[in-house]
């Protein structure tokens, strides 16, 4: 997989399926700094993630994780190289993607309700009706009797719950998740991790899922993208994840088949994670 | 600490101010009682005198004029400041022109615009209003800007996520985090509303609180101007409650506002 940089056009192609959802093809982001210096984040990226499949992205901290997934919702552009959502470059935002913050991006002014009901709005869904599904879906994620708390009346779960809710009831193709259970406590994010797998079994929608815990990147995903240490990280590892479905994802550490993809994938980013300690400012 | 303990202490604290003052103007502890009492007055008289102007009509239709020129000033003040806050916030370019006549207006001591405005607009409410205005757009201005700038990054990539358009970006997005900058600001606008149109009065008018004050100060009339004093004091701390319920009652989603009450 290191020569992955110096892949040639045909060869990336050839590796890159056409019915991608979501395809990064030699993708590579650089950010201007104080002073007019140059901060190259990522460099050279192939990605595809094909409809239905979980993808998660693993890799040291300052990989540039969430680099690419910004890059994939339109957010950044890339310095070079191009994105693809199904087939079609992309130019400004990605409509068809949701995308699910790692810090809190509900609107703190509006109730959990209110905060799931205005994803439809730009749909033209009216009011009444947005307000009956949105309901729903905060019924689906364990919220039905907190649909009138604001943000922070809800704990940090609760509010991943409602953020979640809020991502899937516009039904995107293509969702991006950005460390989404990170600032949440060890069995919470198991809690959370099996909800998301199972409302995203209802519905199957390509991921992306951005993550620094190799165990939860191994537990939800298909596949496992290992990013290599930062500036200029790089693709350095691509693991599937034959593990069979659906999972429970506190049980499924337990399995020896487990153990062994850990210990298979742990190897090729502990190199990194070594990497990004000893360079690392931290 | 216990409630009531607190609210007795904190009555405890006026009733011996005002015990100090009434034996120190009563009894003749200082010099001779009616000398001290000229330019001192007395809690009694100033309280009865208080009491017996709110009797009165005339009182209530000077609370009145204050109140509308209060009013007025703050409504155009913070519709104004509203208005320029998002234009600017918006517009870099505009807001880049204009800051250092902005800040050259705001450095300005409002109060010599006084007698500028009474000559434009003449001694009714209006002259009161514009300074009063002047003091209020500052604060909204300077406020919403800030609010519009300052929107979580976060909250406003998650709202473009979510296909919102530029417009509804305004409408969930910009205005409410605007609305809790002003709102933040509210008490302090509304002050200095108040403060315009009293020291309005004050410098020139023929009704409202400040003119009542003034007048009494100028025949030496002390009872009359702490009665005056009392009587805007009180009109303050009932604007200002009001103004605390309707924060508490649009910033409910706010924490602090939660776990008041």
């Amino acid at each position: 997989m290191d020569g992955s940089r110096q892949g040639s056009a045909e060869k990336i192609d050839a590796r890159v399926p056409q019915d991608a959802a979501v395809a990064l093809r030699d993708v590579t982001i650089a950010f201007t700094l104080k002073g007019a210096k140059r901060y190259v984040a990522v460099e050279g990226i192939d990605l595809a993630v094909r409809p239905g499949e979980f993808v998660a992205v693993v890799g040291p901290t300052g990989s540039g994780k969430s680099t690419i997934l910004n890059a994939a919702a339109g957010l950044l552009k890339p310095a070079s190289g191009r994105v693809d959502i199904f087939g079609q470059p992309l130019g400004g935002l990605n409509g068809r993607a949701g995308y699910l913050f790692q810090a809190d991006a509900l609107m703190p002014w509006k109730s959990a309700l209110d905060n799931v009901a205005v994803a439809l709005e730009p749909r033209g869904v009216r009011r009444a009706e947005a307000l009956e599904r949105a309901r729903a879906w905060l019924g689906r994620v364990g919220l039905a009797t907190f649909t009138d708390r604001y943000p922070h009346m809800l704990s940090g779960g609760q509010r991943k719950r409602v953020a979640l809710a809020q991502m899937l009831i516009r039904d995107p193709e293509i969702l991006l998740m950005d460390e989404p259970f990170g600032p949440l406590d060890a069995q919470t994010r198991q809690i959370m991790g099996n909800l998301l797998l199972d409302l995203w079994a209802q519905n199957r929608k390509a991921v992306i899922f951005v993550t620094h815990d190799l165990e939860e990147a191994i537990a939800l995903s298909d596949r496992v993208i290992v990013l290599s240490a930062g500036p200029a990280a790089r693709v350095v590892g691509d693991f599937p994840v034959p593990l069979a479905r659906p999972r429970d994802i506190s049980e499924i550490r337990l399995e020896p088949r487990f153990h062994d993809l850990y210990r298979e994938i742990w190897s090729c980013l502990r190199v990194e994670v070594t990497r990004a300690y000893a360079d690392g400012p931290a | 600490m216990n409630r009531l303990v607190l609210l007795a202490l904190q009555i405890g604290v006026g009733l011996v101010g005002l015990g100090i003052w009434h034996v120190l103007t009563v009894y003749p502890v200082l010099g001779e009682t009616r000398q001290i009492q000229f330019f001192f007055s007395t809690p009694g008289a100033v309280l009865a005198r208080a009491w017996a102007e709110l009797l009165t009509p005339e009182i209530w239709g000077h609370l009145w004029i204050t109140l509308q020129e209060t009013v007025l000033a703050f409504v155009f003040g913070a519709a104004g400041g509203i208005a320029f806050g998002f234009l600017f916030a918006r517009n870099a370019l505009l807001a880049a022109v204009f800051d250092p006549y902005i800040k050259a207006a705001n450095a300005l001591p409002r109060v010599v615009l006084a007698p500028i405005f009474a000559l434009w607009f003449g001694l009714g409410i209006w002259s009161k209003v514009a300074l009063g205005f002047t003091l209020v757009f500052f604060i909204v201005f300077f406020n919403v800007y800030q609010g519009v700038r300052e929107v979580s990054p976060v909250v406003l990539n998650n709202a473009r996520m979510l296909g919102m358009s530029e417009r509804g970006l305004l409408r969930h997005v910009y205005w409410p985090s605007a609305l809790t900058w002003m709102f933040s600001s509210l008490h302090t606008a509304v002050g200095f509303a108040l403060v315009g149109a009293v020291v309005g009065e004050y410098l020139g008018s023929s009704a409202g609180l400040g003119y009542k004050i003034h007048e009494a100060e100028s025949v030496f009339d002390v009872t009359g101007v702490f009665a005056g004093m009392l009587i805007l004091t009180v009109f303050v701390i009932v604007i200002d409650t009001l103004v605390t319920l309707i924060e508490n009652r649009l910033l409910v989603w706010r924490p602090q506002a939660g776990n008041q009450g």
